[in-house]
């Protein structure tokens, strides 16, 4: 893994997000009412859709194809639904937005597959 | 959500605050269960109940009586759920004393809790008639598991049985012991069943219907003595006949278990006195479900206790916003193949009308009791599809007067999400879909019903998506969860909130905002103290739409309050690509026109294009990345957006009229060229489509839009409130006119009025049923000032929404939204496998 510089924190609008192309590798980097920084693969556990897209409430953010509701922080869907996209670790580095991102593709490959989801803790 | 664990530290015991349940029955676990998910680690709780299990869902014994269930199949919690929760959990040993000085109870056992809250939920007992020979063996209450397991074993020995009551209750335990074998009379005091709930005509249907299946019946008729010498062996009526009995139902109604408050001192009257929040006489002591007497009024059926329940949760935790107001309660019959509903007062009276409907041949037979314009009462018998339906009208108060004519046939014939030709669900194989947005079949619905424990219509949505996206079938999910559970426990909020983040309604907002002269999202929320720090994708849209229908000219618009297809003005796609629909004004164009349109598709490879339902080009799969440059090719051949993508003015399809057509009577194109001129770019509350016809033939299908022209010889025709979606509806007529010009009046007026009053999220249809289309004609066609008013209010925000969103992000505005990151170079070396 290694961090990577993908621009300035205000190239991120607030409650809102971006995208990040690397090679069909998709990570959607959003930026909370909060100020708060996440990166998740940019695609949704129920049918693919694209996170970036959604409405970004709290630290959630609603998928636009079916609403499903993703937790910023782990990647989990929230209320009834059962699944995770994965996460990125971000990191503000003088005002710029850094993301640790597998370097090689071999990482790239475990970072797509389902052994590297992150596993969802729920009742 | 109700099983919510919270692996976090706890405070430890000896911190939190003591919570002594009495009573381990459905209303006080629901209300456990409510302050769980509320505060989670705010009380150690402790559990008394009387009966040696879990706690179990009692509406269900009938079905376990009748061996279509059993015990198993009804346990809401097992022991070890209150165990996992920290719970402690005593069954078997009822409390017999509190101590209300020492805040302690005692049980009968000699075992003593402390607490500084208590919650009463001690249920009710059955009446016993005070007959000579009540206690022999033989002559059972019907109430609980030890009850249904003493019958079954009854009806394994005896052939006989006698149940006294034709109530409910009665009729569920005659038929199950009748299912275990028996033979089975009924007896009543009354000349007909289940006369608290139904009319004689309804209740006559029932009877034949039960003796069809072999109950048998004796009514009127009282009983004076239970005869027998070891055990009972038969029933003597005051006239002195005998009826031969190895078995003796009492089922003759319950009464509020009050024995255990009274005995401690806690006011009573019939239940427990409680105020709006369910406290009793000792502010530290709560009772909710049939042990409560409520501003007058005891309850026996779930539905309320569950609004209690909640209530008290709610105060429990402190959040001190929660009242409880009563409850109006409907009931159904638990027999198998008998379909059964009543609400409400359906005897009737002065000052009432009555529909009815009766089709003996079917058994079919519905009452609807009318006062003031407004349902009071509703009794249905053998097509019982509609009762959730008649039951919310019921709560609501809505007027009637506008679809008093289809009332009796069923929403399937008036309403806008009816589910026509459904017929009972109860019969439907478990198979069947039900949800036919996300592929929802019966079996799954109930396999999550009962395997996760769910009550309400929230629940089934959130764990099934059924029924939570169009909602068209609804009334069918409600049925599944009334067949399932065994009864209606859809709950009557008095008003339904705009979404979870505020208790305050549509209305509220709306009128506040304005008032108040609120003027950004974050004002609202801080004025109305939304529960959440920025709202969620329900609400932040709706408070958009809102703020810019107020404040025209003066809202900046949030963009990122907006669906993303506003805020790309295109329509996402399932791949995540967009489609991109030039405005065609009228459907009217040219081949210059179609030329541009022609080398945009090829410059930008669109793998697809479509004509739509609008008169319109759909160039499907289009990048995002591509949008803006796309738009600068349309924007040059002269096209602005369709927004074939917003909640706003869609299209204004049109025939070709009088210039061309024999048949045509007006300028249908022009007309419609010139209406859509005027109001695009309009934002609403929902799409909204119009039409206009040249003749009424009506080519332009302006009867399916949400307003529709119909060109006569002699005017106009207006059409409104019609949609070809999930139920297709067909307008109502508004009015008739005369010119052109009135024609554009007449339509922003009621396009406004759409605007300023509909709910969000809510289409010309179900709002115009919801107001009734008399409202809408006294404000558009009857006031001619209150008209006029409405169409200056609609220019006046036109001046603002017509600004071409295509032009301007061609023009660089929000290109962040339309451009990726950049990643550094050495990071985009090595490709990725294909998602």
């Amino acid at each position: 893994m290694s961090w990577v510089d993908v621009g300035p924190e205000s190239a991120l609008p607030v409650r809102g997000a971006r995208v990040l192309k690397i090679g069909s590798l998709e990570i959607a980097v959003f930026r909370t009412g909060t100020g708060e920084v996440f990166a998740l693969r940019d695609r949704c556990p129920h049918r693919g859709g694209p996170l970036s897209q959604g409405i970004v409430h709290g630290r959630r953010v609603t998928c636009p194809l079916h609403e499903w509701v993703i937790d910023l922080g782990s990647g989990c869907a929230t209320g009834a639904d059962e699944g995770s996209t994965p996460t990125y670790g971000v990191r503000i580095v003088d005002g710029r937005v850094e993301i640790d991102l597998p370097a090689s593709a071999e990482a790239r490959v475990a970072a797509l597959g389902p052994p590297a989801f992150a596993a969802c803790h729920r009742a | 959500m109700t099983q919510l664990l919270h692996e976090a530290a706890r405070p430890t015991a000896q911190s939190r605050r003591k919570l002594v349940l009495v009573g381990n029955g459905m209303a006080g676990m629901r209300a456990i269960e409510e302050l769980l998910t509320l505060a989670p680690d705010m009380y150690g709780i402790t559990v008394f109940g009387a009966e040696p299990h879990g706690n179990y869902n009692r509406i269900l014994l009938s079905p376990v009586l009748a061996a279509e269930k059993t015990i198993a199949d009804i346990m809401l919690n097992a022991r070890e759920w209150y165990a996992e929760r920290g719970i402690t959990l005593h069954a078997g040993d009822a409390v017999t004393r509190i101590d209300r000085a020492r805040r302690r109870v005692v049980t009968a056992s000699g075992f003593e809790a402390a607490y500084d809250r208590l919650i009463l939920a001690t249920g009710s007992v059955p009446v016993v008639l005070p007959l000579p020979g009540k206690d022999l063996p033989g002559v059972l209450c019907y109430r609980d598991i030890a009850d249904v397991e003493r019958m079954i074993e009854a009806a394994q020995s005896g052939r006989r049985a006698v149940v006294i009551g034709g109530g409910l209750l009665g009729l569920e335990a005659a038929y199950g012991l009748q299912k275990r074998g028996m033979d089975v009379t009924v007896v009543h005091l009354m000349p007909t069943l289940m006369d608290r709930q139904l009319d004689a005509a309804a209740a006559g249907l029932l009877r034949a219907s039960l003796e069809q299946r072999g109950l048998k019946f004796h009514m009127p008729a009282q009983t004076s003595a239970l005869v027998g010498e070891r055990r009972v062996q038969a029933v003597r009526f005051a006239d002195g006949s005998e009826l031969p009995a190895d078995l003796v139902v009492m089922a003759v109604g319950i009464r509020p278990n009050v024995a255990l408050a009274k005995a401690s001192g806690i006011a009573c009257e019939r239940g427990v006195l409680v105020n709006d929040t369910l406290q009793t006489f000792d502010p530290r002591i709560y009772a909710v479900g049939e042990c409560v007497q409520h501003r007058g009024a005891c309850y026996g059926l779930v539905a309320p206790l569950f609004e209690q329940a909640k209530v008290v949760a709610n105060h429990l935790a402190e959040f001190g916003i929660g009242r409880y107001a009563g409850s109006q309660t409907s009931t159904k019959l638990k027999v198998t193949g008998i379909d059964l509903f009543s609400a409400g007062d359906f005897t009737g009276g002065p000052g009432t009308e009555e529909l009815l409907f009766k089709d003996e041949a079917r058994g079919v037979y519905k009452k609807i009791v009318v006062e003031n314009d407004r349902i009071t009462g509703a009794v249905l018998y053998g097509d019982t599809v509609d009762g959730s339906w008649y039951f919310q009208l019921l709560r609501d108060g809505t007027p009637i007067a506008d679809f008093r004519d289809n009332l009796l046939f069923g929403q399937a014939h008036v309403g806008d999400s009816g589910v026509a030709g459904a017929g009972s669900v109860a019969n439907l194989p478990d198979k069947a879909e039900i949800c036919g947005c996300n592929g929802v079949c019966k079996g799954d619905i109930v396999r999550a019903i009962s395997a996760k424990k769910l009550f309400t219509l929230d629940d089934v949505r959130a764990h099934t998506k059924a029924s939570s996206s169009c909602g068209s079938c609804t009334g069918l999910v409600e049925q599944l969860l009334a067949s399932t559970l065994g009864g209606d426990y859809s709950e009557a909020p008095a008003k339904k909130p705009l979404c979870p983040c505020t208790t305050y309604t549509h209305e509220e907002v709306r009128t506040t905002l304005v008032r108040e002269k609120l003027k950004s999202i974050p004002a609202v929320m801080a004025f109305l103290e939304w529960k959440t720090p920025d709202g969620c994708h329900k609400c932040r849209p709706a408070l958009n739409f809102y703020l810019l229908c107020a404040w025209p000219g003066e809202y900046q618009d949030d963009k990122h309050s907006r669906f993303i297809n506003e805020r790309a003005h295109g329509n996402i796609q399932r791949d995540g690509t967009y489609s991109v629909v030039p405005r065609i004004w009228g459907g009217v164009t040219s081949p210059q026109e179609l030329r541009a349109i022609a080398e945009v598709a090829e410059k930008y490879r669109v793998p697809t294009v479509k004509f739509t339902g609008g008169q319109r080009l759909d160039l499907l799969g289009v990048r995002k990345e591509d949008l803006p440059k796309m738009w600068a090719d349309l924007s040059a051949a002269g096209f602005v957006s369709g927004h074939a993508y917003g909640k706003a003015l869609r299209t204004v399809k049109t025939c070709v009229g009088k210039e061309w057509c024999r048949f045509g009577t007006q300028d249908s194109t022009g007309l419609g060229i010139e209406l859509e001129r005027t109001t695009w770019g309009s934002w609403h509350p929902h799409k909204v489509k119009l039409a206009v016809s040249g003749c009424p033939r009506n080519c332009a299908e302006a009867t399916i839009k949400d307003l529709g022209v119909v060109c006569v010889e002699s005017g106009y025709e207006l059409h409104v409130g019609g949609n070809g979606g999930i139920k297709v509806r067909a307008t109502d007529f508004l009015c008739k006119v005369a010119t052109e010009r009135e024609v554009i009046e007449y339509c922003c007026a009621f396009l406004q009025l759409y605007r300023e009053e509909a709910r969000y999220f809510e289409r010309t249809a179900p709002w115009i049923e919801r107001v009734g289309l008399t409202h809408v004609r006294a404000r558009v066609v009857d006031d001619a000032a209150g008209r006029r008013a409405l169409h200056e209010r609609f220019l006046e925000s036109q001046r603002y929404a017509q600004v071409d969103p295509w032009k301007e992000r061609a023009h660089g505005k929000d290109a962040d939204e339309f451009t990726p990151l950049h990643a550094p170079v050495t990071a985009v070396t090595v490709e990725g496998p294909s998602p």
